[in-house]
């Protein structure tokens, strides 16, 4: 029971990550009704960008965060203007495909200018964790999944309470009558590049210290991503929540009970299960094609 | 003729490779360079068949491509099976593959395929690097066998160009039969498609295990060239190889396929610096299939095409075409009964217990005002939405809960308000795909296709254009080729969506002539519009809707000066008493 109650917790906190990450798909993919597939590389870059603020130039934690978050914000606007908008008035394959191809650029990229040897970054706090009862509560995780649960606050307070919020939502929904309203589609579209940008590089940050920081982090936390908006309902906000802590649990008890090599690949198994039996996940709702 | 001399020029063509490949004097290095280049254009050939005729997305082609790898090394170096019979093994174990891969995901968009496909990837490299005491996991595996009378690097290289030149001339081929002109047709409007007659999900699922197939082969003919094949060689940055080999040359023609790859091939090989520094190169790719994508999306090949086109213009028609005949089925009197039909989308009853019969020939007109019901009940008779409840016989045959291609095949045509043809085929081809629907009588043979698609065209009177392609037409001329391309199919019953919509007056006038002259060849029409005149003038009987039910049905006059229908569609008296 110990056990379990352990991997229970351990299990929400990458699940955590995976739920940050698969909001910033979900966004992205209201926005512009294009899967990003370089979503997972953005946390990647901002891992390594924590590793160069926070560890090779060895400024203060906080100030090294920060500078992450401002860079993060300018690969989204970069990210905005190269990758997507040039492409969106095609059809999605095009679209898909040339966020493929950033992905492979960032991740390349990153590879030569680094090198393949994974990095270490510390965590937050001094302070290890903390044993409560049975369980032993990491301090990294612990920080995972509070600010997760504030970014969550803070999604829902921004998308249903503020203006720019609103306009966001009116630009996902309809592009058109958006533009004939006055909001300026482009720059919303922009900002949602941006803040998914953040969302995926303080996910980013926060997972680089119980994993290595390395190339191969991005495609492996956007594969677990995507497979937790498919779980928890593809384009459904709180779905994507749920999937991605849904997810984190299962492959936790997964690797423990049953194979460790394997652990990655649990999740692509539920995600075939989900495909086959539920493809309109928890909280999704089949949308027909209008003729 | 012209028609034969295409695959003459080919076989020549491919003859002379083949020769070239096993007797020109070739170092070893020259002779790996182009086994590579062989094998891995065969699994680019997969590639052009589902990313380029089908449209669907595939990033796993290097797992497929490392069955066939795997199967021929552990076949030929651990089992000691003929290279022959470990690479049939191999083709097949990827073709199972991947049919089961497209079985799970292609109902659905083309995100999912996408993601699916990386994870498939990414798990069968964990199994090729984890299952030791089968793959032997990252060592690999070594001495793997040639086919007995092709051991030498030379004559292996032959069986690769021969392999080439086969596959090759079939993915050629394959646009222009019937699988390959329906998976364009899915690609460019999946509806469509599904209303004209193609079985939409099967087609995606064949050009996907198609692809995984291609994949196989060749994986099977590179572990042949190498003799050693270990896990990072069909890991997921060569599925992004694969994927800039097919973009750069382009993905709409096995020769973009030749051409991307043999390019990926020799450049990386002569810029070997590149890869002194890890990622440098597929950070280039990476980069590279950005700026494709934006600048020359139809690649390098469809960039010379475009170029060249002119001096390949097919040769004209030398016969004008025949007249077009209908042949509908006579089973009963009515062509279309339907009763009680229901449709809800959740709490709201968008249609509400209708009935309504068609007769058998002439012009039944189904109208009301906006929001009556109309699209949503032409939606349920063609199967893009399926109903709620109710029944829909047509020519006496339950049709209520078949997919929209059966109901093609029933004999059901129809058109869309908003018009949808597959934009990038020319008008013959569009119409060609119509005439093909199983159960109409055109003959199953090309040439007759061709005749009964050329008929419709001249019906609607733009045979002269056929050639062209359908964007390059005006809104209302896409519209007639979107009635020709039904018509094409010799329906039992022709189902309009306000085809007079956005047409100006004298298009409308033409439009009425046309389906004045549909009706006349005894064909049965059910047309659904706003445009008042056109419907007296053309309709013999209506049925009218309001908020998903009928008000009212009979013959046109008669309707038409219900109290009830004046009501619906201008407004009651203000002094008349208000809706209950």
């Amino acid at each position: 029971m110990d056990l379990v109650l352990q991997l229970f917790f351990t299990g929400l906190g990458i699940g955590a990550v995976y739920a940050l990450v698969a909001l910033g798909f979900v966004l992205i993919f209201r926005a512009t009704n294009v899967v990003n597939f370089a979503q997972g590389e953005f946390s990647m870059v901002a891992a390594y960008l924590m590793v160069v603020f926070a560890v090779d130039l060895d400024w203060p934690y906080g100030w090294a965060f920060l500078a992450t978050l401002a860079g993060m914000a300018l690969l989204g606007v970069v990210f905005n203007l190269g990758v997507y908008y040039p492409l969106r008035h095609r059809t999605f394959l095009p679209v898909i495909i040339s966020t493929i191809g950033a992905s492979i650029f960032l991740a390349n990229t990153v590879l030569a200018l680094y090198g393949p040897q994974p990095q270490v970054l510390p965590g937050w706090f001094e302070t290890p964790g903390v044993q409560l009862g049975p369980v032993y509560l990491d301090s990294q995780y612990l920080l995972i999944i509070g600010v997760t649960l504030v970014l969550v606050a803070f999604n829902h307070w921004f998308f249903e309470h503020t203006l720019l919020g609103k306009k966001l939502q009116a630009t996902s929904q309809d592009k058109e009558m958006a533009a004939l309203l006055g909001i300026p589609v482009a720059t919303m579209i922009m900002l949602t590049f941006v803040y998914s940008a953040l969302l995926g590089g303080i996910a980013g940050v926060l997972v680089a210290p119980i994993l290595f920081v390395s190339i191969q982090m991005g495609s492996t936390i956007a594969l677990k991503a995507f497979a937790a908006t498919i779980i928890g309902g593809f384009g459904d906000v709180t779905g994507a929540i749920i999937g991605g802590l849904a997810l984190g649990v299962i492959e936790t008890f997964g690797a423990a009970y049953l194979s460790v090599p394997y652990k990655d690949g649990f999740a692509f198994l539920v995600l075939v299960a989900f495909l086959i039996f539920r493809p309109q996940g928890i909280f999704g709702e089949r949308i027909a094609e209008k003729a | 003729m012209i028609r034969q001399a295409g695959p003459v020029a080919y076989a020549i063509f491919a003859l002379l490779a083949v020769v070239a490949a096993a007797f020109a004097p070739l170092d070893d290095y020259m002779l790996h360079i182009l086994v590579q280049t062989a094998s891995y254009a065969i699994a680019v050939f997969g590639l052009t068949v589902v990313l380029g005729l089908c449209g669907q997305i595939n990033l796993a082609q290097a797992a497929f491509f490392g069955f066939g790898a795997y199967a021929v090394g552990l076949g030929t170096a651990d089992l000691h099976l003929d290279f022959w019979v470990a690479l049939a093994l191999g083709a097949a174990f990827a073709l199972v593959m991947g049919a089961f891969l497209g079985v799970a995901t292609l109902r659905l968009g083309g995100h999912y395929l996408a993601m699916v496909t990386i994870s498939f990837q990414q798990i069968v490299t964990l199994i090729m690097v984890n299952w030791i005491p089968v793959t032997h996991g990252p060592d690999g595996v070594g001495s793997i066998q040639r086919p007995a009378h092709f051991a030498s690097a030379h004559a292996f290289l032959g069986v690769c160009v021969v392999a080439v030149a086969l596959v090759g001339y079939l993915v050629w081929r394959l646009p222009h039969t019937p699988l390959g002109r329906a998976m364009r047709a899915l690609r460019d409007n999946e509806l469509a498609a599904s209303v004209v007659g193609v079985n939409v999900y099967r087609t995606k699922v064949a050009a996907f295990a198609l692809s995984a197939l291609l994949g196989g082969i060749g994986g099977g003919l590179f572990a042949g060239g190498f003799a050693y094949v270990s896990p990072d060689q069909f890991s997921f940055a060569e599925s992004i190889v694969f994927m800039t080999m097919v973009l750069l040359g382009g993905v709409a023609s096995p020769i973009g396929a030749v051409i991307g790859t043999a390019l990926l091939i020799v450049l990386p090989e002569s810029l070997r610096f590149l890869k002194s520094v890890p990622g440098l190169y597929l950070a280039i790719y990476g980069l590279a299939i950005i700026l494709i994508i934006r600048y020359m999306p139809d690649g390098i090949w469809g960039y010379v095409q475009q170029r060249a086109r002119r001096w390949f213009a097919p040769p004209p028609f030398g016969a004008p075409p025949p007249g077009l005949a209908f042949a509908p089925s006579h089973n009963g009197a009515l062509a279309l009964e339907v009763r009680q039909l229901a449709k809800y989308f959740g709490g709201l009853r968008a249609v509400d217990g209708v009935s309504f019969a068609v007769r058998r020939g002439g012009v039944h007109a189904l109208i009301g005002p906006n929001g009556s019901g109309k699209t949503t009940t032409l939606n349920v008779l063609s199967g893009v939405y399926i109903a709620t409840g109710g029944r829909i016989a047509l020519s006496g045959r339950d049709v209520a809960r078949l997919p929209p291609h059966q109901r093609a095949a029933a004999g059901l045509g129809r058109t869309f308000q908003n018009i949808r043809l597959f934009r990038s085929m020319s008008a013959l081809e569009n119409v060609v795909i119509g005439a093909e629907r199983s159960g109409c009588n055109a003959g199953a043979d090309h040439p007759a296709l061709v005749e009964r698609a050329r008929a419709a065209l001249a019906f609607v009177g733009l045979e002269a254009r056929a050639r062209e392609r359908v964007t390059g037409f005006s809104y209302g001329h896409q519209r007639l080729i979107e009635i020709a391309r039904a018509l094409a199919g010799n329906p039992a019953l022709l189902l309009l969506d306000e085809p007079a919509a956005g047409l100006n007056s004298s298009e409308k006038l033409a439009l009425r002539d046309l389906l004045k002259r549909i009706a006349a060849k005894g064909l049965t029409i059910l047309i659904i519009d706003h445009d008042m005149t056109l419907v007296a003038d053309v309709a013999a009987h209506i049925t009218v809707l309001n908020f998903g039910r009928r008000i009212a049905d009979g013959v046109a006059a008669d309707v038409l000066r219900q109290p009830d229908v004046i009501a619906a569609y201008l407004g009651s008296e203000p002094d008349a008493a208000a809706r209950p």
